[in-house]
């Protein structure tokens, strides 16, 4: 009983990656942003970031943990939480927005598709309104988002030392690749442990389930 | 410009919604990544030292930290002596982290003309989330070698060799506020008199306090447990300040100690804090990337 219960679920969950439409979103986006100088190049990278696009009304929405981002030099990583974006007082960076100009059922096709996209960019607990330029695909039933843009840590209240000053560049490229997958629309949401049991990927890249609005536990 | 403000109110009516989806992914991430990741504290304390004693830091995997702690003789041997800085004991060190737990060091002392080798590792890590750990807790053990001539009569390697052992506690209380407690265990394979113990052992506390993202207060100090060391020695005490530059940590400070490594300021310590036997030092290290990650 368990067990059929378990399957019918499980299929439930396949099933939307028929859908065209709908939101899709990915556990496992990276991000990597790149400050180059004369003296020296800073590289982090994340391949933690969350992200979730809903195709039915254009609105995008990613949040990358600020810890996650991983260095060449165990001290780049270190001065970067500890000093710069201050990770303990503001452990995310968030992005909220919409495509501009969209138009319901206006799914990418196969081709690549550019497209504009504005919203509030939130680093270092400060919020700026940003337009970015992006390019959305579809490709096997998985949404590839790409994105690349500048970044000023001054724009975000990013102190940086006289002695360093010639070390940090003045803006950081940011680029940002995310494949995501079509969400389940599910009712209720079903544990985490069981999602990751039927998702097609493996556990590091879930379909994520529908959660209730408002807040939810743990928060 | 008419076009983009006629854009802008267009995504007005959005942005309600807009937040939604963000409050929805987040509440997804924070389930997920905390399910997967601990959240680890990080930089508990800035160096690997903090005055006197070790921190549970270590150098992360692949970086190697070049370390040169420096002790001036005592403020009040007078204006003749320049207030101590005549007189200098040095120690020169490296560490080396093999992963981001485990690191490696080899040192050497002015003071006795000390050798001395160590392994430090972090065997829990303060962390947030669902495995919540409270407190940091990295174990050192070091051994140190004199290899000062003694005239009569000359003394064998057995009797050159201490030995430490120390468990580093630590507990990042707020971005701004580390504590650590240092429980540790001297053993001398040789001690020059009757009375003197081979085994010491001391219970030491240390404290971190920053004043800003750069500058922080420290203070380390080791209290003898009772016995004929406590008698005839003194507890180290230290007072410090953190700088913190780009690559470099600068650490000045004032100790009753001159000795660098556990096995020489814990049992060994005489000067008295108070009437002025207080060395200025400092530590300062540079860290280099010999691998990167």
């Amino acid at each position: 009983m368990k067990h059929l219960l378990l399957l019918g679920l499980g299929l439930l969950l396949l099933l939307p990656t028929a859908q065209a439409q709908g939101k899709y979103s990915t556990r496992t986006g990276s991000i990597r942003f790149f400050s180059g100088t004369p003296l020296e190049d800073i590289e982090g990278r994340s391949t933690q970031a969350a992200g979730v696009l809903d195709m039915n009304t254009g609105k995008v929405a990613f949040s990358v943990p600020m810890k996650s981002f991983v260095f060449k030099r165990t001290l780049m990583q270190e001065h970067f939480n500890e000093n710069y974006v201050e990770s303990e007082k503001y452990p995310t960076a968030t992005f909220s927005g919409a495509v501009v100009g969209f138009q319901p059922g206006q799914l990418p096709g196969t081709g690549l598709q550019r497209v504009q996209v504005e919203g509030d960019l939130t680093i270092h607990g400060v919020k700026r309104r940003v337009r970015v330029p992006g390019t959305l695909e579809l490709k096997d039933s998985h949404l590839l988002v790409s994105s690349k843009f500048n970044v000023a840590p001054a724009d975000y209240n990013i102190e940086i030392p006289a002695l360093v000053r010639d070390n940090i560049a003045k803006t950081m490229e940011v680029t940002l690749a995310f494949s995501c997958d079509p969400t389940p629309r599910l009712k209720p949401p079903l544990p985490d442990e069981f999602s990751s049991l039927f998702s097609p990927v493996g556990p590091a890249c879930r379909p994520a389930t529908r959660y209730r609005a408002g807040p939810g536990p743990g928060r | 410009m008419v076009l983009l403000a006629g854009l802008l109110l267009g995504t007005v009516p959005a942005l309600a919604q807009d937040d939604d989806l963000l409050r929805e992914l987040q509440a997804k991430a924070a389930d997920s990544t905390h399910s997967r990741v601990p959240d680890f504290t990080q930089a508990t304390f800035k160096g690997t030292h903090i005055i006197n004693s070790q921190s549970v830091e270590t150098p992360g995997q692949g970086t190697l930290l070049f370390l040169i702690q420096h002790r001036f003789g005592t403020l009040n041997s007078g204006a003749y002596n320049f207030f101590g800085l005549d007189q200098a004991v040095l120690r020169l060190s490296f560490e080396y982290g093999l992963t981001d737990r485990l690191a490696l060091g080899v040192g050497r002392s002015s003071q006795d003309k000390t050798f001395d080798g160590f392994v430090k590792y972090k065997a829990l890590r303060q962390s947030t989330g669902t495995h919540a750990m409270p407190v940091s807790v990295t174990l050192l053990a070091s051994s140190a070698l004199t290899s000062l001539k003694f005239v009569e009569p000359e003394r064998t390697t057995r009797t050159r060799l201490a030995y430490t052992y120390q468990a580093l506690i630590a507990r990042k209380f707020s971005p701004s506020l580390s504590v650590q407690l240092m429980p540790t265990l001297v053993h001398r394979n040789f001690v020059d008199s009757k009375r003197a113990e081979n085994d010491v052992y001391a219970l030491g506390a240390a404290v971190r306090q920053k004043l800003t993202k750069r500058l922080a207060l420290t203070a380390d100090y080791f209290y003898l447990l009772p016995g004929a060391t406590a008698t005839d020695m003194r507890n180290a005490l230290g007072l410090g300040v953190d700088i913190e530059t780009g690559g470099h940590v600068f650490q000045l400070h004032f100790t009753n100690a001159q000795g660098m490594m556990e096995s020489l300021f814990v049992p060994q310590t005489t000067g008295n804090f108070f009437d002025g036997d207080i060395y200025f030092g400092f530590n300062v290290s540079r860290a280099f990337t010999v691998k990167s990650r």
